[in-house]
């Protein structure tokens, strides 16, 4: 009993933790993205609006795969090699954007090397993860513990799809929030840029929510069975308010930080969509959160630490932000 | 030809972890000089402080980014390569790389971002919060990080399990038998290694003039720190060693070269392993030194290898070859100290031309060093990935073919190859800038936001 109570703690931390990585790493990776796009003479700001945040919202991404690795181990032993090569690209990608800040003010054909590395980067990243994504919905062969497919099992049509959807959907979050720290024509241009990649985002939740049902009749089950169906019609309903909303607001509607959390919005309901669809599965088809777990002890040593230390660094990551609050201005040299 | 996964993963193990390493090395000690001299500004408020401060933190932020970025592929390497050790293992030792990135990651991140860009947005005193916060979480980062590996060398407070590992007593666990060495022999010897280099670029400018006050200060300090440290970094190398004898036997004897078990075992200085003969050829002693160093007396007893099943046995050569190298560095860098206190007794320690440019020289010395350590730490613990109880070729994921990781690999080095010489490049132009002239301008008004890069051109602006 006291084991069951333990796994639900930690499967409730690791899927805010996970669900924050996606918000706050989402946006800097969309930043970087949009950065390629934005006009040249306001990319310097573009980049600069994340440098102080970007290594701590990165910081996540570390949480969310030691967590995995320390409550469901069995779990991280199938799946991060079952996407060998999504995980590789990720993190190559993620040394070009995150070593691009510092590497800028080289001579200037470095300088473009790592500019077009930065939003090459995040871009590609943001793709990776949504590929994983994708491997994770469809699920892994596996044999005993092991992952039994090859490392080539994650590229599908469907993973490409969810790829792309979710760099629309980081795009959108950048969007947002170069929408709430700039002012003028580059606030402009963002919310020109936030509705297309809005269109993105939506053409991608509509495909994954009709393709995951007919490809898997476990998931169409939960979604159009009798009685729960009810309780579930709101989901998508919701979705569709959410992402009124958030078009109105690219559009000017409801301040600048409007945009933003609509976008914050929509990725809750994507998430909390995908949960439905596979409680209280964490490989899809072979282990169920309660299969995966690790030691009631490991749990426990865990958990004491992390109740302590998870509000403190809430606090202080919430405080950094509040220092470097407001819209950018432009008196103040990099460091 | 047979492409061997097992081998191909080793490789690309070594490969991320020998880069990353390189980076902890020098931001550990950075962190916490970087802690003193803001401390030094924040306290006298002095000018030339908050300058010389500045050019260290400059610096310190690109090797930080570089540290980061080639971290974060450290835990997924667990993952992708080695998903039976993970499974196996990470009841023990996955709270502890948690904790890691609980108690030190984000610390170091969060305050970070306030310590480089936060000067003008924040007090004073939470400016120097931020460094010494920073600090403060690479030595939490060298703590969890050490403990996962110590353990990793010298496994306790666990039981074994169908073939896994399940905790038994936290305590015993982290606080394994070879973790306080390794901590505080690894932490001296990032220290060390960042004083090494902050004496070499003190030597650079005094020798380029413009900035030698500066340079003059930096050198001092340097000096006066290694004086003490480089001393007691071979003295806890030294109860390493004892340690080592103790739990990891087998190690130890690649270390001495010693295929023979003996009493009165002469130090065996150089020579060429012969493992088919299972002896040293060519073997340089010293009678006797072997026992007093290890036992600490004359009559000690050294097991050899043949003690030991051969696949059993980590390969001699290079844990012998490495272990001699890290040593000769550290008498090297004694001898460095030693020269610099004859000069300055002689008061000719900043006029004396060929001994800075030794120092420059000996720089990275450091750097070697730690990577020969690791080498002889790692390769010595082989055929194990938990010493004595699991195999590295059992540790490996079984999905991976030659190809898969042949590719990943190839991947790996041609990133690093960009992204470690682009760095340097970097560092290096900011050393040449040497300290700017620049003053603490008064906090200024309101939300002021971190914006244009002043280092560059209008181009810099444009952002291309
Ligand atoms: C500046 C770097 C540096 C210097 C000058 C030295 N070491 Fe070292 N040594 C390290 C940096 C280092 C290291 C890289 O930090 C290692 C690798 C693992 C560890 O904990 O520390 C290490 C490991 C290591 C080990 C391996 C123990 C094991 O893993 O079982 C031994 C026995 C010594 N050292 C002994 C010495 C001695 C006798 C030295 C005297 C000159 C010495 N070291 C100088
Ligand atoms: C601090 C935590 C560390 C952990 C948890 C760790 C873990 C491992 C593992 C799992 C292996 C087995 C795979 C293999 O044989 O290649 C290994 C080997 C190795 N590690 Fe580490 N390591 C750590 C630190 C380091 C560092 C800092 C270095 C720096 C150079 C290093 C260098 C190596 C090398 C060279 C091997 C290969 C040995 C061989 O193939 O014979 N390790 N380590
Ligand atoms: C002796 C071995 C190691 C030490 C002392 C060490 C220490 C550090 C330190 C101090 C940092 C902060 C960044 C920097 O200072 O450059 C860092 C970064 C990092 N290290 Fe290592 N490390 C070691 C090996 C490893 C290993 C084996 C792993 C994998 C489990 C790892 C994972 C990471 C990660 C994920 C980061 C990024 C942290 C961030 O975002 O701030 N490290 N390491």
């Amino acid at each position: 009993m006291a084991l069951l109570d333990l796994v639900l703690i930690w499967t409730a931390i690791i899927a805010v933790g996970v669900f924050l990585y996606v918000l706050l790493d989402g946006f800097d990776l969309g930043v970087g993205m949009l950065y390629g796009f934005a006009p040249p003479d306001q990319r310097a700001f573009v980049m600069n609006s994340i440098a102080p945040i970007w290594d701590g919202n990165e910081t996540w991404l570390i949480l969310g795969g030691v967590a995995l690795l320390a409550v469901f181990p069995v779990a991280f032993s199938i799946i991060i090699p079952a996407v060998y090569f999504p995980v590789l690209l990720m993190l190559l990608a993620l040394v070009f954007r995150g070593v691009a800040f510092e590497f800028r003010f080289e001579h200037a054909m470095a300088r473009r090397f790592w500019s077009r590395g930065f939003c090459v980067g995040s871009s590609i990243a943001a793709f990776a993860q949504g590929a994983i994504l994708g491997a994770f919905i469809q699920g892994f062969s596996v044999q005993g513990r092991d992952f039994s497919g090859t490392s080539w099992d994650w590229l599908t049509p469907f993973s490409v799809l969810t790829g792309l959807g979710l760099m629309c959907g980081y795009a959108l979050l950048g969007a947002g929030w170069l929408i709430m720290k700039t002012e003028g024509p580059l606030q402009a241009w963002a919310r020109q840029a936030g509705r297309v990649c809005l269109g993105g985002v939506l053409l991608a939740i509509l495909a994954v929510s009709i393709w995951t049902p007919l490809a898997d009749a476990a998931i169409a089950q939960r979604w159009f069975g009798w009685p729960h169906m009810l309780l579930l019609v709101p989901v998508p309903l919701l979705t569709a308010a959410v992402a009124y909303a958030a078009w109105r607001a690219l559009g000017g509607w409801g301040g600048d930080a409007a945009p933003f959390l609509s976008g914050i919005g929509l990725f809750l309901l994507s998430y909390l969509g995908i949960a439905i669809s596979f409680w209280p599965m964490i490989v899809p088809g072979h282990f169920t959160l309660w299969q995966a777990a690790s030691s009631e002890g490991t749990q426990a040593f865990l958990l004491v630490g992390t109740l302590l230390l998870l509000p403190v660094i809430l606090m202080y990551t919430a405080w950094s932000y509040w220092v470097f609050r407001g819209k950018m201005r432009a008196d103040i040299g990099y460091h | 030809m047979h492409l061997d996964p097992l081998l191909l993963s080793r490789i690309q193990w070594a490969w991320v972890i020998g880069w990353h390493i390189l980076l902890p090395a020098f931001t550990v000690g950075l962190a916490s000089y970087i802690a003193v001299l803001e401390g030094l500004f924040f306290f006298t408020g002095q000018e030339h402080w908050f300058r010389i401060s500045r050019f260290w933190t400059r610096i310190f932020s690109v090797s930080f980014a570089m540290g980061v970025v080639s971290g974060i592929i450290m835990p997924f390497q667990f993952g992708t390569n080695w998903s039976r050790f993970s499974d196996a293992a990470a009841n023990v030792i996955s709270p502890m790389l948690a904790y890691e990135d609980l108690m030190a990651f984000f610390l170091e991140a969060t305050f970070l971002g306030v310590l480089l860009f936060g000067r003008h947005l924040v007090p004073r005193w939470t400016h120097f919060l931020a460094a010494c916060m920073v600090a403060v979480g690479t030595l939490f980062s060298s703590f969890w990080i050490l403990s996962v590996n110590s353990w990793m060398q010298t496994p306790a407070g666990f039981e074994v399990r169908d073939g896994r590992f399940f905790p038994t007593d936290w305590i015993a666990a982290i606080f394994n038998p070879s973790f306080p060495y390794r901590l505080t022999h690894n932490v001296s010897a990032f220290y060390v290694t960042t004083a090494f280099v902050v004496l070499g670029v003190s030597a650079y400018l005094i020798r380029g003039r413009t900035h030698a006050a500066d340079g003059e200060r930096t050198m001092r300090m340097a000096l006066g720190f290694l004086t003490l440290f480089v001393p007691l970094q071979i003295v806890l190398g030294d109860m390493h060693g004892l340690n080592t004898r103790e739990y990891q036997p087998a190690k130890l004897a690649a270390i001495e070269g010693r295929y023979d078990t003996a009493r009165q075992a002469p130090l065996t200085l150089f020579g060429i392993p012969n493992a088919a003969a299972e002896r040293m050829d060519y073997a340089v002693e010293v009678p006797w030194l072997g026992s007093l160093i290890l036992t600490h007396s004359l009559d000690g007893q050294i097991k050899g290898l043949k003690e030991f099943p051969p696949d059993q046995r980590p390969p001699v050569g290079i844990v012998f070859y490495a272990f001699r190298i890290m040593v000769g560095i550290g008498f090297l860098m004694l001898g460095v100290i030693a020269l610099a206190w004859w000069l300055r007794w002689h008061g000719r320690l900043f006029q004396t031309e060929w001994f800075l440019q030794v120092c420059q020289w000996t720089a990275p010395l450091g750097f070697v060093a730690v990577l020969a350590g690791w080498t002889t730490t790692e390769v010595g613990r082989q055929p194990w990935t938990v010493y004595g109880l699991m195999r590295t070729e059992h540790s490996v994921s079984p999905s991976l073919t030659g190809p898969d990781v042949l590719w990943s690999l190839l991947a790996y080095v041609v990133v690093y190859l960009l992204m470690y010489p682009a760095g340097i490049a970097v560092m290096a132009r900011m050393v040449r800038q040497g300290p700017r002239e620049e003053v603490m301008t008064p906090r200024p008004s309101e939300a002021l936001q971190p914006s244009l890069p002043i280092a560059g051109s209008a181009a810099a602006v444009s952002g291309e």
